[in-house]
Order: structure tokens, then C-alpha cells, then sequence
């Protein structure tokens, strides 16, 4: 059932949990307990140990769930953690095919860590869906997709994919960290697993680290719960009430980051100084139907090549309101270098193969008045 | 300087800007790069965090290793340990260890090709006869938990080296203020900190420290990569209840010793297992590695039926899972921390119904005495043989 935009936006306010039973405070409680009493031995509390259930952070699984319009939720010490978890529905010897220029901590996962338990994984372009069949092996297993990628905002057809991977029993994951669900519900387009840095949108503010996992159903939702027990990765009380207070204010927030970011592209886009700008929105990007057809929005991240390394490294020096850091979806606007910071972990030739080049920068659009981002980035660009 | 100095003044030097005695928390996850290719020495949350490497740093410190981690969970620090491990690689573990751990081992790592063996870790022939070309390493818990048996680390961690194995050891019962394992040879330590260390059962946390750059390094890489990282409010929580180890550790094992000798006198109780007490076949290697006993024990009822009313008839002694906190915890290991391990070998380490743990607070003995007295007088009355 498609929802339609007010509707999503009342459950941003009213998710169930936002109001606590005993008091009625208008907040979740912190709950900041390892572990809880049991009242009778053969009546066990519904928590026991907070590795294993919390109330705070099972407000923010609930809350999660609701908006991805899954069956369970989950919340995760990191975006990586989430993503480390998911991985390891995998066993020896499957097969992943996943998005080419997917993140670098994920690829750095895949290629470090996952390899040497023997998951074994392919890094395809999925705006070709093509090359999605033939990376198809006896031993494939699973899908992970990341859509819109980062940082060159490529665009997969969910949908496409996740219908494909039906027929061959796959598994298929979706990184929703760039959308949200207020853009974009992966599972609505047939997909199993949603992941989420909440870092970045979700969180909105700089200030959690945090990730997400949302499944389509209560099976996949009950071997993830396995997990986050068994491996230990869980979001802490305080983190999840602060994650909480910031979804809350999701759904205004991407609005008014989207409508910069839109308003930035085409700036830079009819710029003489700028070689090529990455935004889904834009009329010539190649998956903007796409987008346009799976997603109620492009999003507030614009990518753009300066033409090189040494460009890059004067416009980075030279701005004034945004952030020159790593990390994105927050209510300052942040300006990264992805070959020196969030890809750093891919070698160069990789790195190069998948577009990001030494003068491609990424530019998170927070909540200043798109005009004075604009009027910062002209006098940036300018001074070359 | 003293371990107790050290523990009441962390963090309280490291602010430079406002002198702030408490370290502050840092709720930031990306930090301003100063210029493209210059760095604060942080970046981003999950790779470094102020209020997290303050932490870090005296975790390092207490155990006189070379490097710190923390992570979201005792469990979290477990599997980052863990990812050093490779398809095909076997592990030694001990024989008498937390359910968690067995889990881990035996439902995820299984999946990948790493095996374990389940060793009295004491037995040097035990250990040998498990030895393969393909063991990386061995985890050892001392005392163990529930039934508290005691590693001799010394002895064990140079027949590792010699086998070129890791030693990692689990010191969550004692903590660095009663052993330093890396000082007895060990290479890694972890901690659940969820326990003494954080010691008020607020705070969900894991700590590892690493002995030698290439394998901090190499921790360093998975700890970032696989993200199971501790917030910055936890972090600040667990340096917080960090300050009062020293005294909290001399309360719980004054009150543990008390109130061990106590129940292995009652007659109701078949037997106490605590360290500390010289019928236990630890006690001696104890007392050389350590310089105390943990705050924790376990005992054993005659009667298995008295445990459900013990359970119900406490008033102070809280019917709760972990332990290590303020607070006076009774488990039921059967039923609780222990559910995963197959009866079987629960029943071999002697984990069976009438096993209770015992997590002893910092309450007034007496009061834990009388609770604990009152309750088994209640249960035998009513089973019938009070």
C-alpha cells in the first residue's frame, strides 16, 4: 500500500512508543540498566540483559520497523555494526553480489575481514542490470545493494533486482542510509533487509553514531535478533533516546536539505568551473526515471568533479560554511573528499575505476539558507 | 604509582582547554578537518572518539598493556577478537565458560570454519593433546563462571607462546585492580565491563586490551571496520563507576569471603565454590596470581526443590542475570547465563539445578546474611525439612 506523504509524517510523531506508560512523560525513558529483576523464576521479565533487549532501544526498533514498513527492527552500536551483523546471515562459501561503488567501510568489510571466512563477494554495476545477472554464481547467495551509491549517486532499479533475486532465492539487502524511508521503503519494492548508518540522516545532528537493520519478516527478523544477541553489537540506551529525538524530525529536515541540495546541483551544474555534477535530480541523469519511479525525492547529497586533486584541495581550503569533514546527512552542511576520507580504505586504481577521482568531492546540503551555500561555494570556486 | 591512584584520577588531567576534572563527552560523530590532509587526530566517531580514547587509554594503562578498545558490548569485544581468525583456524577454550562465548563459538564462528576444543585450560597434557598445526590460540577465563576454577596464567601462557598461540584471557571477574594477565603473559584481555568495572549495572560495555604494536594494530583495524564501538555517554559512565574499583573490589571480596564461609558451614548448602576459600583446589594458584578474590561464588543446595523458594522468598538479593554491580545479584545458571550449552556439558562442569551464583553487592553483610538465611530457612519449610 502506497503511503502517502502526511501519513508517513504523523508516524514520525506518533510511532507507538512516544509515550511512556508508567508516567506518561512525553519522551521515552532512558533506560540506563544492564539488567533487570525478575519478579517471579517462572514468570522471566520480557528484558532480562540489555545485550538482549532494552526498552529504550526496543522503542527505537519498534519506531525503525514502523517507518520502513517492515516486521522487526534493530538497532546497532554503528552503521558498520548493522552492516557486519547483516553479513553474517552468510555462512562459508556463499556468494554476494554487491553495488560496485559501494561504501568503503563495507567494501573494506567484504575484502578484509569477510574473505578470510570464506564469503566471497562481486562488485558489479548495478545500473546495468546485465552485468547484475551474469555476476550470478551456483554459490550466490545474497544481494547487497546500495542506491543512490556514494558517492557518485548511481542509481539501482530496486524493484528490477529484487524480483530477479526472488527467482533465484537470493537474499536481497538494501543500504537505505542516503534516502531514508521518508524518500524511499526498500521493502515495499520487494527487498528483505534494510540497513541504515543512522549517523547520518536519521540521527541528523552529528551527534549519534548508530545503525539500523529493518526486516520484510519475522523469520529473517528472528535469525538478526540471533545475531545482535550473539555478537554484542547493540545501540546503548542513551544513543537510542538521542536517535529517537532526532528521527522525529526527519521528514522536515530531508524536505528542506533536498530543497538545497537541488538548488545547488543546478548551480553547479551551469558552472563553468565544475566538470561534472552527480545528482539524481537532475534532468540528465542517467537514473533519474528510476529514481523518480522508486523514491518520493533525489535526496540532499550533490557530488562534483573540480577536474582535479589540486582544485579539490583549494575549494576544500576555502569554504566557510560547511564542515570539511567525513560523514553526511546532518543539519550543518558537510564537505568531504572521498579519496582521502570515506574511500580511503579502497586502493587507487579501484577507487579510480568506480569515478571516484581525485578531483570528486561530496557535499551533504544541511539546513542553511541554500543561498549562502551557494554564495560560499562561488566565492570557493572563484578564487581559482 | 598506585593502581588506586590511577583508577580515581582518570581522565581528570586530559581536558587542556577547561581543566574539567570529569573528561568531557563528546556527543560528536565527524570532526572539522582543520585543512584537506590535516586532522585533529580524529575523524569520525567509530574510527576514534575523545571521550571513548580517554577510556581507552586507561584501560590500557590499568592493565599494563599497549593499547585500548571499547566496545558496545562484552560480547562485541569478543567478536572483534575473534575476526582475527580465519577459515580453517581452531581455537582452545575453557572448559567451564560463559554461555555467551559458547554461542558465539558454536552457532556463528562454526559457520565459517572456526572450531573449538573445550579444555580444563590447567591441564598442560589436556591442552597438548588439543594442540593442532591449525590453533591460533587460546581463550581462557580464570576463575571461571560460574564454578570459579582456576587458570594458572603464567604456566599457560608460556606453553602458548611456546606453541606460538595467543593467550587471551577474559578478567572480568577480577579486574586489573586484583590481575594483570598481560603481566603474566597473556596477549589480549577482555573484559565484560558491563561488571566490576562499570560496577553499578548501568552500563553495557566491553573493553580489550592488546600487548605488542602489530597485534594493537591489527584489533585497531577490526575494531573500526566491524564498528561494535561504545558510545561517548557510556564511555564517560564506565570511567565514571571506574574511579571506585579499587573500593568496591575490597567490599565485594570482604563480603563474598564472609558470606562463602558462611554457607559452607549451612547445612543446607553441599558446597561453596569460591577461590577464597582453602578447600578450594585454586586457592593456592590464586593467591600467587592475584591479589584478591572476585566479589562473586557459587553454591550448591542439598535439595534441588529449595531453589525456586530461596528465589522467591529474598527481599534485598535481587533475582537478576549479570553481576559485578552495587547491587547483590542472585542467578540461576541453569535456567539463565548458562540456557545455550547443551545439559550435557553443563552437567560435565557441574552447571545443574541446584547450582546458585551468587553476585555479591556492597550492601551490609549482615543484611545480605539475613536475607540470604531467611530465604533458605523459608524454602526448607516449605519443601519440609525446615
Amino acid at each position: 500500500m502506497e503511503r502517502s506523504e502526511s501519513r508517513f509524517a504523523t508516524k514520525l510523531i506518533h510511532f507507538g512508543r512516544e509515550i511512556d506508560e508508567t508516567t506518561g512523560a512525553s519522551s521515552v525513558p532512558i533506560f540506563q540498566a544492564s539488567t533487570f529483576h525478575h519478579f517471579d523464576l517462572d514468570e522471566p521479565p520480557v528484558h532480562d540483559y540489555s545485550r538482549s533487549g532494552n526498552p529504550t532501544r526496543e522503542a527505537l526498533e519498534t519506531y525503525i520497523a514502523l517507518l520502513e514498513g517492515g516486521a522487526r527492527g534493530f538497532a546497532f552500536a554503528s552503521g558498520m555494526a548493522a552492516i557486519s551483523t547483516a553479513f553474517l546471515l552468510l555462512s562459508a562459501g556463499d556468494h554476494v553480489i554487491v553495488t560496485e561503488d559501494v561504501y568503503g567501510g563495507t567494501y573494506r568489510l567484504l575484502t578484509t575481514v569477510l574473505n578470510r571466512l570464506q564469503i566471497e563477494s562481486t562488485f558489479v554495476d548495478m545500473t546495468d542490470f546485465d552485468r547484475v545477472q551474469a555476476a550470478l554464481k551456483p554459490n550466490t547467495k545474497a544481494v547487497f545493494m546500495e542506491t543512490p551509491s556514494n558517492p557518485t549517486l548511481k542509481i539501482t532499479d530496486i524493484g528490477r533486482v529484487a524480483a530477479w533475486a526472488k527467482e533465484h532465492d537470493l537474499l536481497t539487502m538494501l543500504d537505505n542510509t542516503f534516502m531514508t524511508p521518508y524518500r524511499q521503503r526498500p521493502i515495499e519494492l520487494g527487498v528483505d533487509l534494510v540497513v541504515h548508518s543512522a549517523t547520518k540522516f536519521l540521527g541528523g545532528h552529528s551527534d549519534v553514531l548508530a545503525g539500523l537493520i529493518v526486516t520484510k519478516d519475522e523469520s529473517l527478523g528472528r535469525r538478526v535478533k540471533q545475531l545482535q544477541n550473539g555478537l554484542g553489537a547493540v545501540l546503548s540506551a542513551q544513543e537510542s533516546w538521542l536517535l529517537i529525538r532526532g528521527m522525529k524530525t526527519l521528514g522536515v529536515r530531508m524536505e528542506a536539505s533536498e530543497r538545497g541540495a537541488a538548488m545547488l546541483a543546478e548551480w553547479l551544474k551551469a558552472h563553468p568551473g565544475i566538470e561534472r555534477v552527480y545528482y539524481p535530480g537532475l534532468a540528465d541523469h542517467p537514473g533519474r526515471d528510476i529514481q523518480a519511479k522508486q523514491s518520493s525525492g533525489f535526496g540532499a547529497v550533490v557530488s562534483f568533479d573540480v577536474g582535479s586533486g589540486e582544485r579539490a584541495r583549494r575549494l576544500l581550503g576555502r569554504v566557510k560554511l560547511p564542515l570539511v569533514a567525513v560523514s553526511l546527512g546532518a543539519v550543518e552542511s558537510i564537505l568531504s573528499y572521498p579519496a582521502m576520507m570515506s574511500h580511503a580504505a579502497m586502493p587507487r586504481e579501484v577507487r579510480h575505476a568506480r569515478g571516484i577521482t581525485d578531483g570528486l568531492v561530496r557535499y551533504s546540503v544541511g539546513l542553511e539558507d541554500p543561498d549562502d551555500l551557494i554564495r560560499d561555494l562561488a566565492q570557493a570556486l572563484d578564487g581559482d | 604509582m598506585q593502581i588506586e591512584s590511577r583508577l580515581a584520577q582518570i581522565g581528570s588531567r586530559e581536558d587542556p582547554v577547561t581543566g574539567a576534572v570529569s573528561y568531557p563527552i563528546y556527543q560528536a560523530t565527524a570532526f572539522r578537518h582543520p585543512r584537506l590532509g590535516q586532522s585533529t587526530g580524529f575523524d569520525y566517531s567509530r574510527t576514534k572518539s575523545p571521550t571513548r580514547a580517554v577510556l581507552e587509554a586507561a584501560a590500557a594503562d590499568l592493565e599494563s598493556g599497549d593499547a585500548g578498545f571499547a566496545c558496545s558490548s562484552g560480547m562485541a569485544a569478543l567478536t572483534t577478537i575473534f575476526a582475527l581468525f580465519s577459515h580453517g583456524d581452531h581455537l582452545i577454550v575453557s572448559l567451564d565458560l560463559y554461555g555467551g562465548t559458547y554461542r558465539l563459538l558454536e552457532q556463528v564462528l562454526s559457520r565459517y570454519g572456526i572450531s573449538a576444543s573445550y579444555v580444563d585450560t590447567n591441564d598442560l597434557d589436556g591442552l597438548e593433546s588439543h594442540c593442532t598445526d591449525r590453533t591460533k590460540a587460546v581463550l581462557i577465563e580464570t576463575p571461571t563462571n560460574p564454578l570459579m576454577m582456576v587458570t594458572d596464567l603464567e604456566k599457560v601462557s608460556a606453553w602458548a607462546k611456546r606453541r606460538r598461540l595467543l593467550t587471551i584471557v577474559d578478567n572480568t571477574l577480577l579486574t586489573p585492580f586484583l590481575q594483570r594477565p598481560l603481566e603474566l603473559g597473556a596477549d589480549i584481555v577482555i573484559h565484560s565491563a558491563t561488571k566490576y568495572l562499570g560496577g553499578h549495572n548501568d552500563v553495557l560495555a566491553g573493553l580489550i586490551v592488546t600487548k605488542g604494536e602489530e597485534l594493537s594494530r591489527k584489533i585497531g583495524v577490526l575494531h573500526n571496520s566491524l564498528g561494535a564501538v561504545l558510545g561517548p555517554q557510556d564511555s564517560w559512565l564506565l570511567m565514571r563507576g571506574m574511579k571506585t574499583l579499587a573500593l568496591r573490589m575490597e567490599r565485594h571480596e570482604a563480603n563474598a569471603q564472609r558470606i562463602a564461609e558462611w554457607l559452607y558451614e549451612h547445612p543446607a548448602v553441599e558446597d561453596v565454590y569460591y577461590p577464597g576459600l582453602p578447600h578450594h583446589p585454586g586457592y593456592e594458584i590464586q593467591k600467587r596470581q592475584s591479589s584478591g578474590n572476585t566479589g562473586i561464588f557459587s553454591f550448591r543446595m542439598k535439595d534441588a526443590r529449595t531453589v525456586e523458594p530461596i528465589l522467591r522468598h529474598l527481599k534485598l538479593i535481587s533475582f537478576a542475570e549479570s553481576l559485578g554491580g552495587v547491587e547483590s545479584l542472585l542467578t540461576y545458571p541453569a535456567v539463565q547465563t548458562h540456557a545455550d550449552i547443551p545439559e550435557e556439558i553443563r552437567r560435565k562442569v557441574g552447571v545443574d539445578d541446584r547450582l546458585l551464583r551468587f553476585s555479591v553487592g556492597i550492601e551490609h553483610v549482615d543484611d545480605l546474611i539475613a536475607d540470604l538465611g531467611g530465604a533458605i530457612a523459608a524454602a526448607l519449610q516449605e519443601i519440609g525439612e525446615g
